[in-house]
């Protein structure tokens, strides 16, 4: 049986970033780094795009549960698995994935403990308790010597490469498109039309909104190891509000719920936040600067195509 | 079949109903009719369970349904049209129908269904490809009572169907409603600000005044009555 479409162009991706991390060794590091650092944006931007752009809720914590699955995922492979193990190549091979999984579920976990409550009210609830959200797991972690307080956590492997960083990627996307386009899926998106309307049809939509939730925090916990494992060193402070607009940006910018839009965005804002490096500082001025300009120009998103905007199924 | 006894709405501090009763008979249609704020839109609510009554019962088929979640309510077969249309603006026509239907499980009953809406409303079969938000008003009204239609009702709500909609397509929206409730028997309740029209197609009526029903009829005895000619029918 010939696999979906859908399927194939993921098992193609997931060929191709293979393909292309066994030669990461002859790019430039520095284009490397940028590299990973856009295809984790591309994780993070796909699965917070289906908690507000497709499901229209508002959170403003991504970069809370992205600190969740770093740090989960990072004291799973600096501290527990080689007690058990050793040093082995096991490490980056399967422990290595694993502790990705299961940084993604502790954040999917927390997204259940935190979206449960918050969720079944109608407005703007989440973005006000996911901004409270963010800022508890900051001071947290500040807090905690043991991950390393304020200090941060050092010393973590490096096995961040571009097969598992567009592997994620790559899965992200998959799970978020296709979770969108099944009768169930078409749910998340009369929800955020209507939520009267969506309840008048038998559709519990505070089910929906969590689903949107927890799923969304999953891949951000994700996003969390790769980015963990990628820079070797954690810091609280990295996981501030600041880091959770960054992702909304690339969101607005991608146009709210649109798939390729928001992947395009997440590439395109982190290569700018390296063209920026000059300012210093400046950049979230820059940011906000063009975040206006950009909704008084273009309030539907940057890369939308006229009228279709999407294909019925 | 259906009734509402006495119930009490409020929002916040702000009390909608004070004690709201009324009867919908097996196949008949009733009206609500009132001003604005009288309650019609919260008593409707208050029947699908989007606002839960702080006293009162609601009883359909003989079974107690207050406090009963939305999509229990759609489960039992009462589909509720809201306000304003609402239809999904972001999906198309066919994927708006599809989920009215998503309580239900029997797909020849769905694709049999669906071709009845598209043979009661032919604009909709045209329009089957198109996203909803680009539909007419009076189109959007038929989807919304096409996507009532397929969760399976047993008793059919109407918040509204004529607001905002060219004359032309209301009086065959409601010549559609009254083939529907004819052919079929589905019950009706049907909630207008244009009460003379309502008052034509239905068979009982109620009339609602800040949260209270202050007169009760058939809709030929209240096209009668004084007090509903000079507050609502404008003469």
């Amino acid at each position: 049986m010939v696999p979906p479409k859908s399927q194939r162009l993921l098992i193609a991706t997931l060929a191709i970033a293979a393909l292309i991390s066994a030669f990461s060794g002859r790019i430039d590091a520095y284009l490397l780094d940028v590299a990973l650092g856009a295809g984790i944006s591309i994780v993070l931007a796909s699965s917070l795009n289906l908690i507000n752009g497709f499901t229209g809720q508002f959170s403003l914590g991504h970069a809370g549960f992205m600190a969740v699955g770093a740090y989960a995922s990072a004291m799973l492979t600096t501290t527990l698995a080689p007690k058990l193990m050793g040093q082995t190549e096991l490490l980056q091979w399967v422990v290595f994935p694993l502790s990705l999984v299961a940084g993604g579920l502790l954040s999917a976990l927390v997204g259940v403990a935190v979206g449960a409550p918050s969720l079944r009210l109608k407005g703007d609830y989440l973005a006000i308790v996911t901004l409270g959200f963010g800022e508890i797991i900051k001071v947290i972690l500040q807090n905690l010597d043991a991950v390393g307080g304020a200090r941060g956590l050092t010393g973590i492997h490096t096995h961040t490469s571009l097969f598992w960083v567009f592997g994620s990627a790559a899965v992200t996307v998959y799970v978020v498109w296709s979770l969108l386009n099944s009768t169930f899926g078409r749910g998340f998106v009369a929800v955020a039309d209507d939520e009267v309307a969506a309840e008048a049809m038998g559709l519990n939509s505070t089910h929906y909104k969590i689903t949107a939730f927890v799923v969304g925090s999953f891949f951000a916990g994700v996003a969390g190891g790769l980015y963990a494992h990628l820079k070797g060193y954690l810091n609280p402070s990295g996981f501030s509000f600041d880091k959770s607009i960054e992702i909304v940006v690339m969101v607005i910018l991608g146009g709210m719920g649109r798939h390729s839009g928001v992947i395009v965005a997440a590439v395109l804002l982190t290569a700018l936040t390296e063209v920026l490096r000059s300012f210093g500082n400046y950049r979230m001025i820059v940011y906000s600067v063009l975040l206006i300009i950009l909704m008084l120009t273009r309030p539907q998103g940057l890369f939308i195509w006229p009228l279709k905007k999407r294909k019925s199924t | 079949m259906f009734e509402i006894e006495n119930i009490h709405v409020s929002y916040g501090a702000i009390r909608a109903l004070h004690g709201v009763s009324l009867k919908v008979d097996e196949g008949s249609i009733v009206t609500l009719i009132g001003g604005n704020g009288a309650g019609k839109t919260t008593t409707l609510r208050a029947i699908s369970g989007m606002v839960q009554p702080i006293s009162g019962s609601i009883r359909f088929n003989g079974r107690d349904i207050t406090g009963y979640a939305p999509h229990q309510v759609v489960k039992l077969g009462l589909a509720h049209s809201p306000e304003g249309r609402m239809v999904f603006a972001n999906l198309t026509v066919l994927e708006n129908l599809q989920m009215g239907a998503y309580l239900q499980r029997d797909s020849s009953w769905i694709a049999k269904e669906m071709g009845f809406v598209f043979h009661m409303f032919p604009r909709l079969k045209e329009r089957e490809k198109q996203l909803a938000g680009t539909l007419s008003g009076g189109e959007q009204q038929m989807l919304a009572i096409g996507r009532a239609l397929l969760s399976r009702p047993r008793f059919l709500m109407l918040d509204e169907p004529s607001l905002g909609i060219a004359p032309l397509l209301i009086k065959e929206i409601f010549a559609r409603l009254v083939e529907l409730n004819r052919d079929r028997g589905l019950p009706i309740l049907l909630v207008e600000q244009n009460a003379n029209l309502a008052l034509e197609v239905s068979h009982y009526g109620y009339v609602l005044e800040t949260g209270r029903v202050t007169l009760a009829g058939t809709s030929a005895d209240l096209r009668n009555n004084p007090q509903v000619q000079s507050a609502y029918l404008g003469g």
